[in-house]
C-alpha cells in the first residue's frame, strides 16, 4: 500500500538524524589542515556528472596527480534531499558539487564549511578566479566555494525566418525595447489558438533578473537584502510580461515552449519555432550538430539601453560539507580540477572530440580566467560558420562584465520569492503588486536569517 | 491438558515469529520515525544544526503560512476529482473485463501494467500527451472539434490534469472490483430477472449491495492516496524542467511539505505539516467508516 510511505521516509531519515546526525561535530573551517602532506584516503563526491570529455580528462589529472587518493562519485545532478539526508545521517559526502547561487543559503545554514584553510593551506590562487564567480560564492567575507564554470548569455537568433520575415539581424536587439516590441509583433505567428512561431522570447520566469538588471535594478543588494520591486525591476517586469502576453498569452506561450525538443534535430531555433532569445553558451555546443541539416544561426548581443553587453553568471562550484572525512583530498580536487593546467587538458580533450566528430569548437566558459583566455587563444582559431562565430564573441563578450546575484543568507527564499512573483504576474496579478508580495516573503526571510525574525 | 498448553504456547511462538518480519518492518519503519517526526514538529530541525526544542510555534506557523492552507485546499479539490472519477472508471473497466471471457487473463494483465509503471515516468509522459498546443490529447480532441485547454498550464486545469494522469494506476483498484464482482451470486441475478428487473435495477439493488465492501475499501484507500499525493504532481509541475514556473494552483500538500524539509531547511515545520496531515486523514477516514457502515453490506457479518 503506498499509505505514507513519504511521511514514512521523512522520518525514518529524521530517526536517523536523531540517532546519529545531530550535533554532529565539524571544523570551523576545511582543507588543509596538514600543510605539505599529500592528500590520501578516499573522497568521497556528490552532485557531479562529469561525464562527457571535458569531466573525464579533469578526472583523469586529478587522479594521476593523486594516485593514492581512492575517488568515488555517485554520478548525477546535485539533490537537496540525498545531500541534507546524507548530512543528517552524519555521512556526508566528501565533497559537493552544485550550483553557485545555492552557496549563500547552505553557508548560512551551516552545511557547508569556509575555505580558508584549504585556500592558504593549499595555496589555492584565488585570483584567477573570475571576480563574479568569486563573489556568488562569498558569504560575510568568507569564501565557501571554488567556482568551475562560468555560464553567460546572449541572444541566439534563427537567421532563416529572420530573413525570409525580412527582418534584419541588427533588428534583434534589447537596447530599444519599444522596437524590440515591433519586432517581436513581426516575427510572431499564430495560426487560430495554435501557436506557429514564438519571434522573441524573454524566457521568463527565469531570466527576470536578467532583464531587472539589464534595466538597471540590483534585485539583492551588496548586504544580501532583497530588493525586488525596484521600480526599474517592475518595469523590467512589465515589459516581459507584454512581450508574453502579446505572443499568445502565458498558458499557451509555455504550452507551446514545453514542447521543444532542446536537444534534437527539431530544436527550436531549427525548426523555426522561436526566431530569436537570449539563451546560454552552451547550447551552441549543441546546435552545431544541426549546421548539416540546415541550422543558420546568428546572434546579437543582450544589452542593457546604452547598448553595453549585459549577462548573468551562473555555473556550479565545489564546496566542502560539514563533517566532511577528508577536507584535504577534497579542496585538492577543487583546486586541481579548476586550475589552468587541468583546463587546458579538458580544451585538449574537447578539441580531440571535435576532430573525431569532424566539427569544430565552440569555446569553454570556465571561470578561470587565465584558462579561458588560454583556451580562446590557442584553439579558438578556426569557427568556419560565421553565425556561430558571431555567437561564441558575443558570449566572449560578456564575460567581464557578466555579473552574479549577490549572495544572501536567504538566497534560496528569495530566489523562491521573485520565481513565485513571475509566475503570479504571468497569470494575471500585475507587476507592481506581484513583485511587492514578494519583496515582503524576501524580506521577512532575510531578517530571520539574519537572526532578526 | 498440559500438551494442549505447550502445543498452543508452541503456536503462538510459531505464529509471533511468522509475523515478525513484519513487526519489525512496523517498529522501525513506521512507528519509530512516526515517533521521531512527532518529536521534530515541536523542534528547530534544520536537517544540519542541532535540534532546538521550539514549543508549538511549527504548529502556530502551520496556521499562519497562507501556502499551507493554499497546498490544503489544492489537496482537498484534487482529491474530490479524483477519488469518484477512480472508482467510477475502475468499477467501469472491471464491468467490461468480467464480460469479456476468454481473454480477460491478458486484459486483466494488461490493465494492471500501468501500476508497475515508475509515477514519474507516466508524469513526463503525460507531460506530453497532454500539452495543449501539440500534445496528442488536444489533436484527438481537436478531430471532433473541440478545442481543448492547455492542461499543463493553465491555472484553472492543473488538478483536472492531476486527476487524469492519476487514472493511470486504478489497476489495482480494477483487479480488487473484478474479484468482487466475480463473487456476486448468480442466483440473486436470476431472481432479479425473474421479478423483471432491468439491467440498471440489477447494478443497482444487486451488484452494488453485493460489492459495497470493496467500494469502500477502495474509497478510504483512494482518499488517503490523493490526500498524500507527490510522485506525479512533483515530476509533472516540479521536475527540473517545470521548476521555476509551477503555479500555486499546483502545489498540493506533500509537496510543499517536501520543499519546506528539504529546500527550505525546515524539517521541524515539515514533520508538523505531516502530522497535521495524519489527523486531516484520520479525521477524514473515520467519517467515512461511520457513514460508509450504514451502507457497506458484510456477509457472513452482524446485521446492520
Amino acid at each position: 500500500m503506498k499509505r505514507s510511505r513519504f511521511v514514512v521516509a521523512v522520518a525514518a531519515v529524521a530517526l536517523l538524524s536523531g540517532c546519529a546526525g545531530v550535533g554532529n561535530k565539524g571544523g570551523d573551517s576545511a582543507g588543509g589542515s596538514t600543510p605539505g602532506a599529500a592528500p590520501t584516503g578516499a573522497l568521497k563526491i556528490m552532485g557531479f556528472g562529469g561525464e562527457d570529455e571535458v569531466g573525464q580528462s579533469r578526472i583523469a589529472a586529478f587522479k594521476a596527480a593523486y594516485p593514492s587518493v581512492k575517488v568515488t562519485n555517485n554520478k548525477g545532478d546535485f539533490d537537496a534531499q540525498q545531500f541534507l539526508t546524507a548530512l543528517a545521517s552524519g555521512n556526508p559526502p566528501d565533497l559537493v558539487y552544485m550550483d553557485r547561487n545555492l552557496i549563500g543559503t547552505y553557508a548560512k545554514k551551516g552545511a557547508i564549511l569556509p575555505l580558508e584553510d584549504c585556500i592558504s593551506g593549499q595555496k589555492v590562487d584565488t585570483s584567477q578566479y573570475r571576480e563574479a564567480a568569486m563573489k556568488s560564492v562569498t558569504l560575510a567575507g568568507k569564501v565557501y566555494g571554488i567556482p568551475e564554470f562560468y555560464i553567460v548569455t546572449t541572444n541566439l537568433v534563427d537567421a532563416s525566418s529572420l530573413q525570409k520575415a525580412g527582418v534584419a539581424v541588427s533588428d534583434i536587439q534589447t537596447k530599444d525595447w519599444a522596437a524590440l516590441k515591433a519586432t517581436t509583433a513581426k516575427l510572431f505567428k499564430r495560426n487560430g489558438n495554435k501557436l506557429e512561431r514564438i519571434g522573441f522570447d524573454p524566457k521568463l520566469p527565469e531570466y527576470f533578473p536578467l532583464w531587472a538588471t539589464a534595466n538597471g535594478a540590483t534585485i539583492i543588494k551588496d548586504d544580501g537584502a532583497p530588493n525586488l520591486n525596484d521600480p526599474k525591476a517592475v518595469e523590467a517586469l512589465a515589459y516581459t510580461l507584454d512581450l508574453v502576453n502579446s505572443q499568445g498569452g502565458w498558458t499557451t506561450f509555455k504550452s507551446f515552449r514545453d514542447a521543444f525538443d532542446i536537444f534534437g534535430e527539431k530544436n527550436p531555433l531549427s525548426a523555426g519555432s522561436v526566431v530569436a532569445f537570449p539563451m546560454e553558451n552552451w547550447y551552441v555546443n549543441v546546435l552545431r550538430d544541426f549546421i548539416g541539416q540546415g541550422l543558420k544561426l546568428d546572434s546579437t548581443a543582450f544589452t542593457d539601453h546604452d547598448g553595453k553587453p549585459v549577462s548573468m553568471v551562473g555555473g556550479s562550484a565545489w564546496a566542502i560539507p560539514k563533517g566532511s572525512k577528508n577536507p584535504d583530498a577534497a579542496c585538492a580536487w577543487a583546486k586541481t580540477m579548476t586550475d589552468q593546467a587541468t583546463w587546458m587538458k579538458a580544451a585538449d580533450a574537447r578539441i580531440a572530440k571535435v576532430k573525431e566528430d569532424k566539427s569544430f569548437f565552440t569555446g569553454l566558459f570556465t571561470a578561470n580566467k587565465p584558462a579561458d583566455e588560454a583556451i580562446r587563444t590557442k584553439y579558438l582559431t578556426d569557427v568556419p560558420d560565421p553565425g556561430f562565430k558571431r555567437a561564441i564573441d558575443n558570449f566572449y563578450a560578456t564575460l567581464d562584465s557578466a555579473v552574479a546575484l549577490n549572495p544572501s543568507p536567504a538566497g534560496a527564499e528569495i530566489d523562491a520569492a521573485w520565481r513565485s512573483a513571475v509566475t503570479r504576474a504571468l497569470a494575471g496579478q500585475p507587476a507592481q503588486q506581484a513583485l511587492d508580495q514578494a519583496q515582503k516573503e524576501a524580506e521577512a526571510a532575510f531578517s530571520k536569517a539574519n537572526g532578526n525574525g | 491438558m498440559a500438551d494442549r498448553s505447550l502445543l498452543q504456547r508452541r503456536e503462538g511462538r510459531a505464529a509471533y515469529l511468522f509475523i515478525a518480519p513484519w513487526i519489525i518492518g512496523f517498529l522501525v519503519f513506521t512507528a519509530g520515525p512516526m515517533v521521531a517526526s512527532l518529536w521534530l514538529s515541536f523542534t528547530d530541525y534544520s536537517l544540519v544544526e542541532p535540534a532546538h526544542s521550539v514549543g508549538t510555534a511549527n504548529y502556530q506557523q502551520l496556521l499562519a503560512d497562507p501556502r499551507v492552507a493554499k497546498s490544503l485546499a489544492n489537496t482537498f479539490v484534487y482529491a474530490a476529482l479524483f477519488v469518484p472519477l477512480g472508482t467510477v472508471v475502475a468499477l467501469a473497466l472491471a464491468m467490461l473485463l468480467q464480460r469479456i471471457g476468454r481473454a480477460s487473463g491478458f486484459f486483466r494483465t494488461v490493465f494492471y501494467l500501468p501500476v508497475m509503471t515508475p509515477a514519474v515516468a507516466a508524469g513526463a509522459m503525460f507531460l506530453l500527451l497532454l500539452n495543449g498546443q501539440r500534445g496528442l490529447v488536444n489533436q484527438v480532441l481537436g478531430w471532433f472539434g473541440v478545442t481543448g485547454p492547455n492542461w499543463t498550464t493553465d491555472p484553472a486545469w492543473l488538478k483536472p490534469s492531476l486527476a487524469l494522469v492519476s487514472l493511470w494506476t486504478v489497476g489495482g483498484s480494477i483487479i480488487i472490483y473484478l474479484a468482487a464482482l466475480n463473487n456476486v451470486p448468480r442466483q440473486l441475478h436470476e431472481a432479479a430477472l425473474l421479478d423483471g428487473a432491468g439491467p440498471v435495477r440489477r447494478f443497482v439493488s444487486v451488484t452494488l449491495p453485493m460489492i459495497s465492501g470493496a467500494l469502500f475499501f477502495t474509497i478510504i484507500t483512494h482518499t488517503i492516496a490523493a490526500m498524500q499525493m507527490f510522485d506525479q504532481a512533483y515530476t509533472m509541475f516540479y521536475g527540473p524542467q517545470q521548476k521555476s514556473t509551477a503555479s500555486d494552483e499546483s502545489l498540493v500538500y506533500m509537496v510543499y511539505l517536501f520543499q519546506n524539509a528539504f529546500e527550505f531547511f525546515k524539517m521541524g515545520f515539515a514533520s508538523a505539516m505531516a502530522w497535521l496531515l495524519f489527523v486531516i486523514i484520520l479525521v477524514i477516514t473515520v467519517i467515512q467508516v461511520r457513514v460508509g457502515n450504514r451502507f457497506v453490506y458484510y456477509e457472513g457479518g452482524s446485521t446492520r
